[in-house]
């Protein structure tokens, strides 16, 4: 919308200590990520950590902000649940329409994965 | 994208921020809990992990201020906070907030108002179908003047022609209708068959007039307007086929005109009759007849006129002409809204341009206001970029206090121009056309807030470029207080135009205010004050008996100068200054050697006696018109002064013979003095009088004129029943006072001038202002020069002296230029000047003391302050 939270903040880019996740991706691996189990923010960043074995470190600031913006879009939808320890976290879950997001952003995934293979595998 | 839940999430997270910051704060927190948690369970110590997570997660008031920048409603944020900022900063600044709202309120209104009147008046199509096929057709004056046709023409013209679907005469006819109700005088037209077909519009109700109803002999027939089916009628369809009476004779409604129809010719007009017309009469070779014609689609004006013009230049056996109208000149074609404009469309435009002059200083004025700002506030935009606003912040922090003047100006200007059109409409003079169709126009106000709002954003917005381009701390140095060289250049020249262009309004409003002296000047050839006219009539069949017409006018004066408080009165056939306009031929028998013939006719006035005296129009020689001057007795005559001269070269006209219409003749009596007819601008036309009994026709309405000793308007309803103390069915119309008919006969040029007067009054307190502002400026900006030059001892008068000539050079500049100007300019005047030059040196030497004085004014101020400095203050401030 107005203030596109899609580009880098400067954060983000100079940020060395982490690799970050592949620009344009994040949304995808929240998505894939609920769709497992509903989660709160700190569960998703650290399940995505797990799941890719350390290769993607999550910006927190980038992921709570996407998270909002993928509320918003009506993809997920959050509730404020009491955690073991009593306190209050917002858990996100992934709703029909974040279901469906997240199929179509999938096989644009394989599509272009598999075309970059292609076209790496070609040789001169 | 959901763009319900966007909106709502939006709306929420504005209306309640701390709710929606609280959650975020919470969630943040939450993330660096179980960071830390994780760090714990990984075997670092409590403060280790803390460290870690903090790490990890970054400053938590980064990502908070990350997540909560997501949304467009922080867009929305944003812009409130620029609108409130711009508010406060505006407030502060309460006079130049002012000046610039109310400046630009008039600017957007006066041209809104006027452009609304002028585009609705000149420029928007008339409401009838195809209405720029609808053409007027006049014959040519021997002066080159357009002159009525006759039926004649008419006739051949329709004949022989091929570019017309529909021809039509009309002239004005104003019947009396009695029954029921009271008598009402109605007005109205008569009219050839085809008029409606001329204007594209049939009647709503019942039928259009046949050929065959249009000829002498064939049965009466009218057709109303809606408004009086409505008024006398109350709307019932049942009146078509029903019989009226007007005049005393039965007339069948035929059909009833839509609301919307307004004949453009005779918006007045209310009932309309066919024009019954036959070339066996006289009448049909008198020019008194208005021609309106239609083109056929797809044919130009100009194909048109070509046709009608060969045809007039080539006579043919079938239809033989009268000498008088031999149309040896051709006729004369032009667009029917050009033709009811012509007599308006130069004022109208000389008060668009004056007023784009006004826009014009108004853009000026507020230019050098936004730069003057802009000048004071460089140390506050340095400081800003010095503590990291981006130049996008400051510009959009600039529009926004830019925007917010133009809305105030704008929702003000509206008000004006809302006044402005309700003013023009009320005061404008009777000769302004369909000036009741004028309304504010949306387009024009539209532009002129762009205009400004342009100027607005485009000036407003220059000191945060500058701010960003320049060196700050250069300019937070300078503490503010000094503008470039260039930009006070800049902000002279501005006022310098300032002043041009107000001189040239200044100019064009004092020659036309000359000019309206003049008018006022000009002897009527009357005393107009104590007098009180209307118009009588004598109508219906009770006036058919020979004299009973003359009987009646006889003792209704009889019984007016019965009512107390009437010192005279007499009745006359026309009316000076009341739009009466009857011309005859008049001929000296025998002839007169070097008679140089007439121009355009001669007046010609059917009086009682008594007239001259009542009107207090002095005999010059012989005789006045007398009580003895009765039918049956010596047919005599008395002319006016100028025709005496003009015809009757070295010879006495007493004892001259002449005839008035190929009637009987009449001898000259006596000579009076001239007589203002049409209107005071008009140089006098030759008059003849006779006694309303030795008249050859019988006129059946006439105007009475009273002299009242004390207040004339105070007399008008005893009079009135006097006259119905005779006869109660005789309506009476046009019941006015001789000085309201005087003024009313100058209305158009009084309308032109006080708009004038007013935008020059405008543009001389916009000059003022701005020499004002510059000046003052000028003068902060010197404060430390002028402390240097007292500490060096200047005296007061030094300083005053200095910044007077500062001011005033600017203004001689304005005027050199303005003077140039006007004399280009004024040319487009001529047409609305009277008695006036438009070099005339008064006025412009007039104009230029004025502004010269204006400028005194607006520089003493800042003069006085200026030799008010304390050298000690401000040579230790800097």
């Amino acid at each position: 919308m107005l203030d596109g939270a899609d580009t880098p903040t400067p954060e983000r880019s100079v940020d060395e200590n982490n690799t970050d996740v592949i620009q344009g991706t994040l949304d995808m691996l929240i998505l894939k990520t609920l769709s497992l189990q509903p989660l709160h923010g700190f569960g998703i960043a650290r399940r995505i950590e797990q799941i890719s074995r350390d290769v993607f470190k999550v910006n927190p600031g980038s992921l709570l902000t996407a998270l909002q913006r993928l509320e918003r879009a009506g993809w997920l939808d959050s509730e404020w649940r009491q955690t073991e320890n009593a306190r209050r976290a917002k858990y996100y879950s992934l709703t029909r329409t974040g279901r469906k997001q997240l199929e179509a952003e999938t096989a644009d995934w394989n599509r272009r994965v598999s075309a970059v293979a292609r076209l790496l595998k070609a040789e001169g | 994208m959901n763009p319900w839940r966007q909106l709502s999430r939006g709306v929420r997270s504005l209306f309640d921020r701390s709710t929606t910051d609280a959650e975020i704060s919470d969630e943040v927190q939450h993330y660096l809990d179980q960071a830390t948690a994780a760090h714990l369970a990984r075997g670092l110590s409590e403060a280790e992990a803390r460290r870690a997570a903090r790490l990890e997660v970054g400053g938590i008031t980064v990502v908070r201020e990350q997540v909560r920048g997501y949304g467009w409603e922080n867009a929305v944020d944003a812009a409130v906070a620029d609108m409130r900022y711009a508010v406060r900063r505006l407030r502060a600044t309460p006079g130049f907030t002012t000046i610039a709202v109310l400046t630009l309120a008039l600017g957007i209104g006066a041209t809104t108002a006027i452009w609304s009147a002028v585009d609705s008046i000149l420029f928007r199509p008339l409401p009838y179908p195809g209405a720029d096929r609808i053409a007027t057709v006049w014959d040519h004056g021997i002066d080159g003047s357009r002159l009525d046709v006759t039926f004649g023409t008419l006739r051949e013209i329709e004949a022989r022609t091929r570019s017309f679907e529909a021809m039509a005469a009309m002239k004005a006819w104003q019947p009396t209708m009695t029954g029921p109700a009271e008598p009402e005088r109605l007005d109205g037209q008569r009219v050839s068959a085809s008029y409606f077909r001329a204007f594209g519009v049939r009647p709503i109700l019942g039928r259009d007039f046949l050929r065959s109803e249009d000829r002498a002999g064939a049965p009466n027939v009218v057709i109303v307007s809606n408004a009086l089916w409505e008024r006398r009628f109350g709307g019932d369809p049942a009146l078509i086929g029903r019989s009226i009476v007007l005049n005393g004779d039965p007339f069948v409604v035929i059909g009833v005109m839509p609301k919307t129809f307004v004949s453009a010719i005779a918006p007045s007009a209310q009932i309309w009759t066919p024009l019954d017309y036959d070339m066996s009469e006289d009448r049909a070779w008198g020019h008194h007849l208005r021609m309106v014609a239609r083109i056929r689609p797809g044919m130009r004006i100009e194909d048109a006129a070509r046709e009608v013009n060969s045809v007039a230049r080539n006579p043919v056996a079938e239809f033989p002409r009268q000498p008088w109208a031999a149309l040896e000149d051709g006729l004369v074609i032009s667009a029917l809204q050009e033709d009811l404009t012509r007599g308006v469309r130069p004022a109208l435009l000389a008060i668009l341009g004056a007023v784009t002059l006004v826009l014009l200083i108004v853009c000026v004025n507020v230019t050098n206001l936004l730069l003057a700002r802009g000048a004071e506030r460089r140390g506050e935009f340095a400081v800003r970029t010095a503590l990291g606003a981006s130049r996008a912040r400051l510009v959009r922090q600039l529009l926004t206090e830019s925007l917010l003047i133009a809305v105030a100006g704008g929702a003000i200007g509206m008000a004006v121009a809302t006044g402005g059109v309700g003013a023009i409409v009320r005061l404008g003079p009777p000769e302004l056309p369909r000036v009741a169709a004028v309304s504010v126009d949306v387009k024009a106000f539209a532009f002129g807030l762009a205009v400004t709002t342009l100027i607005g954003v485009a000036f407003g917005t220059i000191p945060a470029i500058q701010a960003v381009r320049g060196d700050p701390s250069e300019d937070l140095q300078r503490a503010s207080r000094r503008t470039t060289g260039g930009l006070r250049r800049t902000r002279g020249a501005l006022v310098v135009a300032e002043v041009a262009l107000a001189l040239l309004l200044l100019v064009s409003s004092g020659l036309l205010l000359r000019s309206i002296e003049r008018l006022f000047g000009v002897r009527s050839g009357f005393d107009a004050s104590g007098l009180l006219t209307m118009q009588v009539a004598a109508v219906g069949h009770r006036f058919d008996a020979d004299g009973a017409t003359y009987r009646f006018f006889e003792q209704a004066l009889d019984a007016v100068r019965r009512v107390p408080g009437v010192q005279s009165a007499a009745l006359t056939s026309q009316l000076p200054l009341s739009g009466d306009v009857e011309l005859y031929g008049v001929h000296f028998k025998p002839a007169v050697a070097n008679d140089p013939g007439e121009v355009r006719g001669s007046f010609r006035y059917g009086v009682t006696p008594g007239y001259f005296e009542t009107m207090r129009i002095p005999v010059r020689r012989g005789r006045s018109l007398e009580e003895g001057d009765r039918a049956g007795a010596p047919l005599v005559a008395v002319i006016s002064e100028s025709m005496a001269k003009r015809r009757l070269p070295g010879i006495d006209p007493i004892g001259q013979r002449l005839d008035i219409g190929d009637g009987p003749l009449y001898t000259v009596v006596g000579v009076v003095a001239d007589v203002k007819q049409e209107s005071l601008a008009l140089s006098e036309s030759d008059a003849v009088y006779t006694t309303m009994a030795q008249w050859h026709y019988t006129d059946n309405v006439m105007s009475l004129v009273v002299r009242a000793r004390g207040d004339a308007a105070a007399l008008a309803p005893t009079i009135r029943e006097a006259i119905w103390s005779v006869d109660k069915d005789q309506p009476i119309v046009r019941v006015a006072t001789m000085d309201a008919l005087l003024a009313s006969s100058a209305a158009s040029r009084r309308f032109a001038v006080t708009l004038f007067e007013a935008f020059a009054l405008a543009a001389l307190v916009l000059a003022a202002a701005g020499i004002y502002g510059v000046l003052s400026g000028s003068v902060v900006e010197r404060t430390r020069e002028m402390g240097v030059r007292a500490a060096l001892g200047a005296t007061h008068r030094d300083i005053v002296s200095l910044v007077l000539r500062q001011g005033l050079r600017l203004t001689a500049y304005g005027v050199v230029l303005g003077l140039a100007a006007a004399m280009v300019a004024t040319q487009a005047l001529v047409t609305l000047l009277f008695g006036v030059s438009r070099l005339d040196p008064v006025t412009y030497l007039g104009v230029v003391a004025l502004l010269a004085v204006t400028a005194v004014v607006a520089c003493a101020v800042p003069a006085w302050r200026a030799a008010r400095v304390d050298p000690v203050t401000t040579l230790r401030a800097d």
